[in-house]
């Protein structure tokens, strides 16, 4: 890529600390306090009203927090205007200004920054370089697709070389297949500017590839802060378990940090229950095999492209989702009897 | 914690503080002459008030038979009106449906006709239709309800403007093309699929069309025929408290039945991307005064 | 286009291409007669005297009378378009901050809506009985020992006639503005913060650029609906004709004197050819703008 880094060890830390803001009777942050390390690319993930945009609003200066204190780079801004808190934001659609030119756009922060022309020029063709748009930049967004103006914004974002990149569910307006390759792209410039970022979505997969940190709210609280793969492995509430990916509820008996389930002993993750429990098993966390004196009977079977989804019902009345290989999704037939067992990967178990 | 908090907030206040002043010194002035004429229809000369205009005015009787001129007027303009948006949806509503389904290449044509009138000023369209007209009274008789003819040329932008904006919100061709696949002749399509969901713009478009007869005056007075508006102008020369009565009477009207729509026009718009018909009709503008694009 | 033979069994098919046109017929008869024959007439009309070709009717728009009418005609509209503009635009900005589907909103919409289309005899009738002599306001107005002596000025073109004009065009802007007001996208003013941008770069970078073509869009309409009406100026002003629909009116009623129905004509035309150099500069600077503007 063209453009040399000098920002690579830009990344500043940012704290969010026991913010609250209500709207009416409506809490959208309850005391929620959320820190990103320098450089780190958080995503806030959760269901619409849960507070993630708020949270995000309230970093950028477009809205005030009722309570707490918001730092950059250890300098209190809470206080401070947008326009003095040196960040980059990206919006979820038709946020350029569509009467400039994507080059126009992108040299709009440079030139509320006071650089000459010429450095304003230099700067913005690097930067749609960066996005891969140098061929468009003469263009109004009208005249983009919705991907090319996300791309352009971004650049426009990134221009001003800011302390924080703030992204607001950048993604949702766009198609599926744009919406993964911008996704990608966007973790690339990061990992490449280095700029602190934190990032907005209602997409669990999009949070989940993307992010160094996935932080899971839920009703303006935090409810999970962790890397993707533990947070997919180790949920630490039923809520989190249920919103990142798909999972089974299956009945069980808990004691000693085991449960049994479907005649397993499983391994229980910390914050699990005891007694009669729920325990959340994933779908690959489960096996299935064609048996005439099997536990369950196959309900349907579907075939998703990498693998199959077998939905069988035990003897027990429970309704279970498997995933099994591709290969041998034709080995079931609805009415055939299968064994269903967990695999015995650690789970969560939540009181029933 | 007072500093961040006080920050957006602040900005918000400045903005309702500028928004009442603005809104309370304009509706000031858009009030003052509508207070003006309440204040003059019930003035006794020396000093006093009296009800006794508007008590002639709601005893339909009475004026029917101290104001012969009035009530002729009022029953012409009730006569255009109905005319008027009969032959005006006759006109549009089968036109407009038909070039989205079948002759999207002439909307422009129809489009560009229909706006036409905002640009050619009715005193020059009376001039031009003095021959036409002449002709229209010789073929079929004097009647003051001819004018319906041409009041229609005057409705038609607005008209137009309200029926676009229903057909814009919904899918009319795919709407007829599923009714066709399901066997409806092209009638039934009108009739049970189109008319139903253009409810709304059918509604906003005869209102709004009746508006504009019961103001008009410029044809009526310039061809000599009398009607609301021209037996108002004439009456204000001898009897001017019932006419100004009755000009206050209709913009009160006008107003009640307006509001009330832009609650009905609301209620059915779920979606806020869908322009309201009555909104996007009043509003005469030369073909798109700017909204900016949203890509799809 | 060449009928297919599955044509018929089209959800939309079943009639010939010809029949699609017959479909619209009845529109474009119905406007040639009533809408296109007349303004052809007009145009026309002021070239013919007599049954001959001439020049008389339009040489006869060179009297004193008549400039003087077309040029008061021209002040009039663009001082109420330019001043209703102003008014009507800061008008539609505030009820923009306003709650988008408060009553606020709701209820100055509509009220414009009315007053937008109250030309005409009431209008007049309304600002008689509020600034004439009887009127309420002439008398808090001698009462507080203010204003002119007489009222006159009511019924003057460039004083009584303007403020009645105002009455419909500062209404009329606010309908025409507000949806282009309210097309000011959220993300705009935020996007512009974040970038490090204070409210007035916003104003002067973003928001008014965005806006001007509307503006001028609307003033422009404004213009031409002032230019047009004939009906307020009918009903209050009764003695002379300053302004051109009055002078055409007035051709109407001294029919009787020969040739002059004609030279009404003429000046028919000559207000729509100011229309159409209104329209010349409004589709020229749409052309202009349209770069980026999208209807």
């Amino acid at each position: 890529m063209s453009v040399a880094s000098p920002n690579a060890e830009r990344g500043v830390a940012v704290e969010l600390t026991e913010l609250r803001r209500s709207y009416g009777p409506v809490n959208a942050l309850d005391s929620m306090t959320l820190h990103l390390a320098p450089g780190e690319f958080v995503a806030l993930l959760g269901p619409s009203g849960c507070g993630k945009t708020t949270a995000l609003r309230c970093l950028a200066g477009l809205e005030d927090p009722d309570a707490g204190t918001i730092t950059i780079g250890g300098r209190d801004v809470t206080a401070l205007p947008t326009n003095k808190r040196d960040l980059g934001m990206v919006f979820q659609a038709y946020s350029l200004f569509p009467h400039m030119t994507a080059r126009q756009n992108v040299e709009f922060g440079l030139e509320m920054r006071g650089q000459d022309k010429s450095t304003r020029a230099r700067r913005a063709g690097d930067m749609l370089d960066l996005v891969g748009l140098s061929s468009q930049a003469d263009r109004y967004a009208h005249q983009m697709s919705g991907g090319q103006q996300q791309r352009v914004a971004l650049a426009r974002a990134l221009a001003i070389s800011p302390q924080v990149l703030l992204l607001d569910e950048p993604l949702s307006a766009l198609d599926a297949k744009v919406r993964t390759q911008l996704r990608d792209e966007i973790r690339r410039i990061q990992l490449e500017i280095g700029t602190t970022t934190l990032f907005v979505t209602h997409d669990q997969e999009e949070a989940l590839a993307v992010a160094d940190r996935v932080g899971v709210m839920r009703a303006g609280r935090l409810e999970q802060l962790a890397p993707p793969q533990e947070l997919y492995a180790r949920p630490a509430t039923a809520f989190v378990a249920e919103f990142v990916g798909l999972t089974n509820r299956l009945a069980g008996r808990a004691s000693g940090g085991r449960a049994e389930v479907l005649g397993v002993s499983l391994p229980l993750l910390a914050g699990s229950g005891d007694g009669n429990v729920e325990v959340l098993v994933r779908p690959e966390g489960i096996e299935a095999t064609p048996d005439p004196n099997g536990n369950a009977t196959v309900l349907s079977a579907a075939f998703l492209g990498a693998h199959g989804r077998v939905t069988a019902r035990t003897d027990g009345g429970e309704q279970v989702e498997v995933q099994v290989a591709s290969a041998a999704l034709p080995s079931f037939e609805p009415g055939q009897r299968v064994r269903v067992t967990p695999r015995g990967d650690a789970a969560l178990a939540v009181a029933r | 914690m007072a500093g961040p908090v006080s920050q957006r907030a602040a900005v918000r206040r400045k903005q309702a503080i500028f928004r009442w002043v603005t809104v309370s010194l304009v509706l000031a002035f858009f009030m003052l002459p509508l207070i003006g004429m309440l204040d003059f229809t019930t003035k006794v000369r020396r000093g006093g008030r009296t009800m006794a205009t508007w008590k002639t005015l709601m005893n339909v009787s009475e004026i029917s038979t101290k104001y012969p001129a009035l009530k002729e007027g009022f029953i012409a303009s009730i006569g255009l009106s109905v005319i008027t948006v009969v032959i005006m949806l006759a006109l549009l509503v089968p036109t407009m449906t038909w070039v989205r389904l079948r002759l999207p290449g002439m909307s422009r044509l129809v489009e560009f006709i229909c706006l036409l009138p905002l640009t050619v000023p009715a005193i020059v369209l009376v001039v031009g239709l003095a021959p036409v007209y002449s002709w229209v009274f010789y073929l079929f008789g004097e009647s003051t309800l001819w004018l319906g003819l041409a009041y229609v040329v005057l409705v038609l932008p607005y008209a137009y403007r309200a029926l676009d904006a229903g057909l814009r919100a919904i899918d009319v061709k795919t709407l007829s093309e599923a009714a066709r696949s399901l066997g409806a002749s092209w009638f039934r399509v009108m009739w049970r699929i189109v008319l139903p969901n253009l409810r709304t713009a059918v509604l906003s478009a005869s209102f709004l069309s009746v508006a504009l007869v019961l103001g008009e005056f410029t044809i009526a007075n310039l061809f000599s025929r009398r009607n609301l508006q021209v037996a108002m102008y004439q009456l204000g020369k001898s009897d001017a408290k019932i006419s100004v009565a009755v000009g206050l009477l209709s913009l009160v009207f006008a107003f009640v039945v307006l509001f009330a729509m832009s609650f009905v026009g609301a209620q059915r718009s779920g979606s806020r991307r869908r322009r309201r018909p009555l909104a996007a009709a009043v509003a005469p503008a030369p073909a798109g005064t700017g909204s900016v694009k949203e890509p799809s | 286009m060449a009928k297919s033979p599955r044509s018929g069994t089209r959800a939309l098919g079943g009639i010939k291409p010809s029949g699609a046109l017959a479909g619209v017929v009845p529109f474009f008869a119905y406007t040639t007669v009533f809408l296109l024959i007349p303004t052809l007439v007009v145009i026309i009309a002021a070239f013919v005297s007599d049954g001959h070709l001439t020049l008389g009717n339009v040489r006869a728009l060179g009297n004193a009378g008549f400039l003087t009418a077309l040029k008061q005609s021209i002040i009039l509209s663009a001082l109420t378009a330019i001043i209703g503009a102003v008014v009507g635009g800061i008008l539609a900005y505030a009820v923009s901050t306003a709650r988008p589907d408060g009553i606020l909103k709701r209820f100055i919409t509509s009220l414009c809506g009315v007053l937008a289309q109250f030309g005409g005899v009431a209008l007049a009738f309304a600002f008689i009985a509020s600034f004439g002599a009887q009127g309420m306001i002439s008398a808090w107005m001698k009462k507080a020992g203010v204003g002119p002596s007489s009222t006159l000025w009511l019924y003057q073109w460039d004083k009584g006639v303007l403020l009645v004009y105002l009455y419909f065009q500062i209404p009329l802007m606010l309908i025409v503005f507000l949806p282009a007001v309210e097309g000011l996208r959220p993300q705009w003013r935020e996007a512009t913060e974040t970038l490090g941008g204070t409210t007035w770069t916003y104003w002067r970078r973003v928001a008014m650029p965005i806006l001007f073509p509307s503006f001028v869009g609307a003033t422009l309409l404004l213009f031409t609906n002032a230019f047009s009406a004939y009906a307020t100026a009918a009903a209050l002003v009764s003695q002379a004709q300053p302004l051109v629909p009055l002078q055409i009116a007035g051709t109407f009623t001294s029919e009787t004197v020969l040739g002059q129905a004609n030279v009404g004509k003429a000046m028919a035309l000559a207000m729509v050819v100011v229309v159409a150099i209104v329209m010349t500069i409004y589709a020229w600077l749409d052309k202009r703008s349209s770069k980026w503007l999208v209807r």
